[in-house]
C-alpha cells in the first residue's frame, strides 16, 4: 500500500472540517477525491502533508506512520503536493522556483531534473529567467506541477490543478497528469471538475461535508446516479 | 568642506544603522515579527567585545569574532525560547514578548555589568587627513562604511545565489508552500536570527568605537533608529534597509549641523512620515498579502 489514511478528524478551532475520513492509494494508481466546495478535500491533503494534524486516526505512507512527521520530512519520504491556488513563489524566477522544488536534494546537481521538467513544460524553459508572478495562470499551474516534480515524488497529490483555467488548458493539465502516471508516478487528484477527474481515475472517492460518502472505480462512479445528479449535471 | 565632513559622518553613522536595520528587516521578512530585542543584542555584543579586549586582552578582531559567536547563540536561543512557542499566536502577543525580551536583556546587563558606563576602546584608532588636512576622516568611519558594504553585498549574494538563501526568500513569501518543498521553516528562521544577531555584534563594536560609553541601554536608541531606517527603506527589503540606514544617518547628521541638535531626531521622524505618506510600503518595499 502506498498511502493509507484511517479515521482522520481535522478541526479549524471549533469547526470539524474532516470527519472520520479513511481511504487508500495503491502503488501505480490515479485516485481522485471529488466533492463540492467546502467538502474538506484541501484540508485532507494538508493533513497528509503534515501542515495540519488529525486528532487520532492513522496515516501510513509506504508502510511508515507519518501522522506526526514534520512536513519537510514527509516531502523527503517522497510525498509531494501541488497545493490549491498553485502557491508558486511569485517574487522568484521560474528557475528559482524549480530549485526550491529540488530543495531536498541538498547540493546534488539538479540540471538534469530541470531539463526533464523543461521537456514536459517547454513554456517554462522559454521563461526560465522570468519572475514567476508575471506568468499567466496556465503557466503558473505548469510551474507548480514542475516544481513538485523536481523532488522525484513517489506519490504526487494535486489540489484542483484545473481551477480557473480555460478549457483548453484544463485538457492540457489532465494530459500531463496522465503522462506522469504512465511514467510511473502514483497520483492522488483532488478535483471539482468531476467529469474529467473520473475519466482518468482508476478509483475515486466522493466527499461531502467532511465525510466520504461514495467510493468505487472511476467508471462506476461516473455511471452512478448520485454522482450524475450531484456532480455531472445529469 | 564642512558640508563634506558632515556628509561623511552621516554616511558612517548611517552605515551602522544600516547594519542593524539589515537584522531587523531580515527577521521581519521571514518571521513577520518586529524583534524589538534586536537593539539589546547590539549592547550584548558591545559588552562581550569590551570584556574580550579590555579584561582578557584579546586583539580587536578576535574580540569582535567572539562577540559575534556569543550573539549568534543568543539570537538562536531567544528565537527558540521566546518566539517559536508563539509562532501562531496573535501579532500583539509576539510584540509584547519582544519588548519583554528587550527589558530582560537590559536588566541582565545591569545586574552583571552594573550601571556605570564602560569606556570602550575603539577597534581601530587614528584619522586620515584629506585635502591638506581640511577634511579628516577617522579610520573607524572608513571601517564602518567598508563593513556595511561587505555585509550588504554578502547578504545579497547569499539570498540570491545559495540554496539556504533562496529558502529564506521562499519562507518569507509563503511558509506553507516552503514546507511543501521540504524546507524546514524553523531551521530557516533560526538561521535568520543567527545572521541578524551576528551582524548586531558587529554593529555593537562599531557603535561603541564611535561613542565609547557602553551602558545597558546603549542599544535602545540606535535600535529604534535602525528600525525606522528599515521602515524607511521598506521593511523586509535588504537593499531597502541599506538605503534607509544611510539616508537616516545623513539626514540626522545634516539636521544636527544646519538646523538644530535638539530637533534632529524630530526631523528624522518627520521625513519618515512624509516618505510613508507618499510611499506607504517604504522606498523599496512591496505591498504583499500574507498567505495561510
Ligand atoms: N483556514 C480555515 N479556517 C477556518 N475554517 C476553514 C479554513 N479552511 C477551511 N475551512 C473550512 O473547512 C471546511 C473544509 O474546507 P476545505 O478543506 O478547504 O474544502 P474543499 O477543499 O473541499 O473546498 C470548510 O467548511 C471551510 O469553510
Ligand atoms: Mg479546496
Amino acid at each position: 500500500m502506498m498511502l493509507k489514511a484511517e479515521d482522520l478528524n481535522v478541526y479549524y478551532g471549533p469547526i470539524h472540517a474532516v470527519k472520520g475520513v479513511s481511504f487508500e492509494v495503491r502503488e501505480g494508481e490515479i485516485v481522485t477525491l471529488i466533492g463540492a466546495n467546502g467538502a474538506g478535500k484541501s484540508t485532507t491533503l494538508k493533513t497528509l502533508s503534515g501542515l495540519m494534524r488529525s486528532r487520532g486516526g492513522k496515516i501510513e505512507f509506504m508502510d511508515k506512520s507519518i501522522a506526526s512527521t514534520a512536513p519537510h520530512k514527509i516531502v523527503e519520504l517522497g510525498l509531494a503536493q501541488v497545493p490549491e491556488g498553485r502557491r508558486i513563489f511569485t517574487r522568484m524566477t521560474v528557475e528559482e522556483n524549480l530549485d526550491m522544488g529540488a530543495f531536498i536534494k541538498k547540493n546534488a546537481n539538479v540540471e538534469a531534473d530541470k531539463e526533464r521538467v523543461f521537456e514536459q513544460f517547454p513554456r517554462l524553459k522559454e521563461r526560465r529567467k522570468q519572475i514567476a508572478g508575471t506568468l499567466s495562470g496556465g503557466e503558473q499551474q505548469m510551474l507548480a506541477m514542475g516544481r513538485a516534480l523536481m523532488s522525484d515524488p513517489k506519490l504526487l497529490m494535486l489540489d484542483e490543478p484545473s481551477m480557473g483555467l480555460a478549457p483548453i488548458l484544463v485538457e492540457q493539465v489532465f494530459d500531463i497528469i496522465s503522462e506522469l502516471h504512465k511514467a510511473g508516478t502514483t497520483i492522488l487528484l483532488v478535483e471539482q471538475n468531476a467529469e474529467m477527474a473520473l475519466s482518468i481515475a482508476d478509483r475515486a472517492y466522493v466527499m461531502e461535508t467532511g465525510r466520504i460518502t461514495l467510493s468505487g472505480t472511476g467508471k462506476e462512479l461516473a455511471a452512478s446516479e448520485e454522482v450524475q445528479k450531484a456532480y455531472l449535471g445529469g | 568642506m564642512k558640508f563634506l565632513a558632515y556628509l561623511v559622518s552621516g554616511i558612517s553613522l548611517g552605515s551602522i544603522y544600516a547594519i542593524i536595520a539589515l537584522g531587523y528587516t531580515m527577521v521581519y521578512g521571514i518571521a513577520k515579527m518586529l524583534n524589538f530585542a534586536h537593539g539589546d543584542v547590539i549592547m550584548v555584543g558591545g559588552y562581550i567585545s569590551y570584556i574580550a579586549a579590555s579584561n582578557l586582552g584579546l586583539p580587536p578582531l578576535i574580540s569582535v569574532l567572539l562577540a559575534m559567536a556569543v550573539c549568534t547563540v543568543l539570537g538562536i536561543t531567544i528565537e527558540a525560547l521566546a518566539y517559536r512557542p508563539l509562532r501562531s499566536a496573535p501579532k500583539l502577543a509576539v510584540l509584547i514578548t519582544a519588548i519583554g525580551v528587550s527589558y530582560f536583556l537590559q536588566n541582565s546587563a545591569l545586574l552583571i555589568f552594573g550601571a556605570n558606563p564602560k569606556a570602550y576602546s575603539p577597534v581601530v584608532s587614528g584619522t586620515l587627513q584629506l585635502f591638506g588636512g581640511q577634511l579628516s576622516v577617522s579610520y573607524v568611519s572608513l571601517l564602518t562604511v567598508a563593513c556595511c558594504i561587505v555585509i550588504m553585498v554578502g547578504l545579497t549574494l547569499f539570498t540570491g545565489r545559495t540554496r539556504m538563501g533562496k529558502a529564506m526568500r521562499a519562507c518569507s513569501e509563503d511558509k506553507g508552500a516552503a514546507q511543501l518543498m521540504g524546507i524546514n521553516v524553523n531551521r530557516t528562521i533560526s538561521l535568520t536570527f543567527a545572521i541578524g544577531s551576528a551582524l548586531a555584534a558587529v554593529a555593537g563594536a562599531l557603535l561603541c568605537s564611535f561613542s565609547p560609553t557602553l551602558m545597558p541601554t546603549t542599544g535602545s536608541m540606535p535600535g529604534i533608529k535602525a528600525f525606522t531606517a528599515a521602515v524607511f527603506g521598506g521593511i523586509g527589503s535588504i537593499p531597502g534597509a541599506f538605503l534607509g540606514g544611510i539616508l537616516l544617518g545623513v539626514i540626522e547628521s545634516l539636521a544636527k549641523a544646519y538646523i538644530s541638535t535638539q530637533l534632529s531626531n524630530s526631523i528624522v521622524f518627520a521625513v519618515l512620515i512624509v516618505i510613508l505618506l507618499v510611499r506607504p510600503a517604504g522606498l523599496l518595499g512591496k505591498h504583499t498579502q500574507e498567505k495561510v
